[in-house]
């Protein structure tokens, strides 16, 4: 009984090949030296490009590793987008790395390896290796937010989201105890088989631990704290990264946890997804207002936007996730194509992230202004940009499930976003220009190009993506 | 039977013993000296229990890893231990709540209370079947070979993510070169026989 074959090692083909080309790229890297970063980026990039392509390309579903991993459409889904998002992050660190003098080797394989513990997050079926697919993506994550730890800013940036991870790494598993303890198993097949409608206090108060972990790792009002200073601080392509890939991973593994092992429980937890939806969705809008560096208001952003996507989840029925899954792939592809503006703000060499500096930049560099511009609508959910279809399917899914209120409360915080992306694109178009930025790099053009393409014309390939994000969403409530 | 009963007081007794004299004793270095008993008799009442694997891994990390190293520690650097055993008086009320509630929460667990399990926890197996060793194996490297292997993973990351952050290249290093070495050849050397009592000087002229 206990053969090799029975591990259905077929069943992780991305990730074994992650972890291996991780390996001898960290062999190739130790070798090669710092100065040859740029061969040992491509060659990351291109193994996820390759994970992906493994991912797409095996539609098995089943469980491997004696049932602790999963693989069904649910977790391909996720994890093309968190590999991509991350292959996108990795090419756009790779001219500020060299600019900036942090060009290293282990940034690319850290972020590679942050990955890996995604996709191994996504895949989890099981308590523990939740949390081993969680560790291994936070730890890198930690590391990379300090990797310029000649600066206060990076190194300050690097210890609060230590420290704070930690805790929340402990409440996760405080949570994990108690559910454990209350019923005997870690397995969220075996729990999802053995639970039904009453669930005891112990069972709930973990539940609502393992809640409270997963909210912090998707910065959800109110264990956001974090965010605002680890943005700013981290090195730019950095923050890209962390407000795209580990979200994506983060929120798709809250949605697996509490509609797989606890979907008959709803009534319990979805008490607690509402809250912290609607207070991430005021705060984003609320505290962004405020905000004169760009990457404070980004941070400000990736909060509210986790707060309409998790809109899709408190609603608890299939179209919800479905709608959290066109969220999350527009948000991801949105927030993109902003920090590729943002890091493309740099004049004479130096990097400036202050909103008044792009004032005037529809004069400068028209193009970069109008990408921006787009990027803002979109966030803003100005229809035909792919933002607006990302809160509508949300926003439907919540009041099919009756929570008309919530949606009536997102609604009305977009209105007051708006305020703060409109403001920039106010500041673009019509205050008196400043200097002008530097010339934007190509790899930065080519990926402004493609998120502002998908951004634009992105609903025309609506339908089938819908299908798509639907037939995923369906795995979870499969009986 | 009765030498089993008579073995587990003694050793009890001497590991209680030797606790409290770890946090009682005045000197640090005896401290960490009965705490290397304490886990010896510790050892020895898993040995007892039949959790023989369990003993001895206690005496090959704990004494053998830790309990060194805790040494090195108190002998190396220079802690002022009376310093820290100040407000002991203050700190007291506190400890003992903790202390108290972590009782009531064995006397809770002990009479089994309250503890309604929705799902049957997997069987043990049972102890004349299997030996410790093997049962063990199996849960790490059959049943839980995955979370093996991305802790090791996660290790590396660690690992990675120390060097990354504090090794820093030093400059003006003499680096010992093996290329250099292997491939120097008899022309760049001189080998003499040194007579007794004459010194390389003298052998040469």
């Amino acid at each position: 009984m206990n053969s090799f074959i029975d591990l259905n090692l077929g069943l992780a083909r991305p990730e074994i090949f992650l972890a291996i080309a991780a390996l001898a790229l960290l062999v190739i890297g130790v070798s090669l030296g710092d100065r040859h970063t740029r061969i040992v980026a491509w060659a990351s990039v291109a193994s996820l490009v390759v994970a992906i392509v493994l991912a797409i390309t095996d539609s098995a579903d089943g469980l491997a590793f004696h049932g602790l991993f999963v693989a069904d459409d649910f977790a391909r889904f996720a994890k093309v987008l968190s590999f991509g998002a991350a292959a996108l992050a990795i090419i756009m660190s790779l001219d500020y790395a060299e600019r900036e003098g942090m060009a290293r080797f282990e940034l690319p394989l850290l972020m590679l390896l942050a990955s890996l513990g995604m996709a191994l997050m996504i895949s989890a079926n099981d308590l523990i290796s939740l949390y081993v697919g969680l560790e291994l993506q936070s730890l890198a994550l930690y590391v990379v937010a300090a990797i310029r730890r000649d600066t206060v800013k990076s190194t300050e940036a690097g210890l609060k989201y230590f420290v704070l991870g930690a805790l929340s790494s402990g409440m996760l598993l405080y949570g994990s105890s108690l559910i454990y303890g209350f019923t005997g198993s870690t397995s969220f097949s075996v729990l999802a088989a053995s639970l039904s409608g009453e669930a005891s206090l112990g069972l709930i108060v973990g539940i609502a631990f393992l809640c409270a972990g997963l909210a912090f790792k998707v910065s959800a009002v109110p264990f956001h704290m974090w965010t605002p200073d680890v943005y700013e601080g981290a090195p730019t392509p950095i923050t890209a990264f962390f407000a795209a890939a580990p979200k994506v991973a983060a929120i798709t593994l809250f949605a697996r946890v509490l509609v797989g092992p606890f979907g008959d429980l709803v009534a319990q937890w979805q008490q607690i997804i509402i809250f912290i939806s609607v207070a991430s969705m005021i705060l984003g809008a609320v505290a962004a207002i405020g905000q004169k560096n760009i990457k404070r208001l980004m941070a400000y952003s990736s909060i509210g936007n986790v707060g309409y996507a998790l809109v899709g989840l408190a609603s608890g029925t299939q179209e919800g996730v479905s709608g959290l899954l066109i969220y999350m792939s527009i948000y991801v592809v949105m927030t993109i194509g902003a920090f590729a503006v943002i890091l493309a703000m740099r004049r004479r060499g130096e990097a400036v992230e202050q909103i008044s500096d792009l004032a005037g930049l529809s004069r400068t560099q028209p193009g970069l202004a109008a990408a921006l511009a787009i990027f803002m609508f979109s966030m803003a959910g100005i229809p035909p940009f792919a933002g607006f279809f990302g809160k509508w399917f949300v926003f439907l899914a919540a009041i099919q499930a009756g929570l008309n209120v919530v949606a009536v409360i997102g609604v009305l915080a977009s209105v007051v976003s708006a305020f703060y992306y409109i403001r920039i694109i106010k500041v673009m178009f019509f205050d008196e220009p400043a200097e002008a930025f530097d010339r934007v790099t190509p790899t930065l053009r080519l990926v402004l190009i493609g998120t502002v393409f998908v951004i634009s014309f992105g609903f025309i390939a609506g339908a089938p993506f819908f299908d798509l994000s639907d037939s995923a969403a369906s795995v979870l409530f499969a009986e | 039977m009765i030498v089993e009963t008579i073995a587990f007081y003694v050793f009890a007794a001497v590991a209680v013993l030797s606790a409290l004299l770890v946090v009682g004793n005045r000197n640090p270095v005896y401290s960490v000296l009965f705490l290397i008993l304490t886990f010896f008799n510790v050892a020895a009442l898993f040995v007892l229990i039949g959790a023989e694997f369990l003993a001895m891994m206690l005496v090959v990390v704990y004494v053998g890893a830790v309990a060194v190293l805790f040494l090195f520690v108190v002998m190396m650097l220079d802690i002022n231990f009376v310093e820290l055993r100040q407000g002991f008086v203050r700190y007291l009320p506190v400890g003992a709540v903790v202390g108290v509630i972590l009782a009531a929460e064995l006397i809770f667990v002990m009479t089994g209370t309250g503890l309604g399990t929705a799902a049957p926890s997997a069987p043990t197996p049972a102890i004349d079947q299997v030996t410790n060793t093997e049962a063990l194996g199996n849960i790490m490297y059959t049943q839980y070979f995955y979370l093996f292997q991305v802790a090791g993973l996660v290790l590396l990351v660690a690992m990675m993510g120390a060097i990354v952050l504090t090794h820093r290249e030093r400059i003006g290093v003499r680096r010992q070169r093996i290329g250099d070495q292997v491939l120097r050849d008899r022309s760049s050397v001189e080998l003499t026989k040194v007579k007794t009592g004459q010194g390389a000087s003298g052998g040469v002229k």
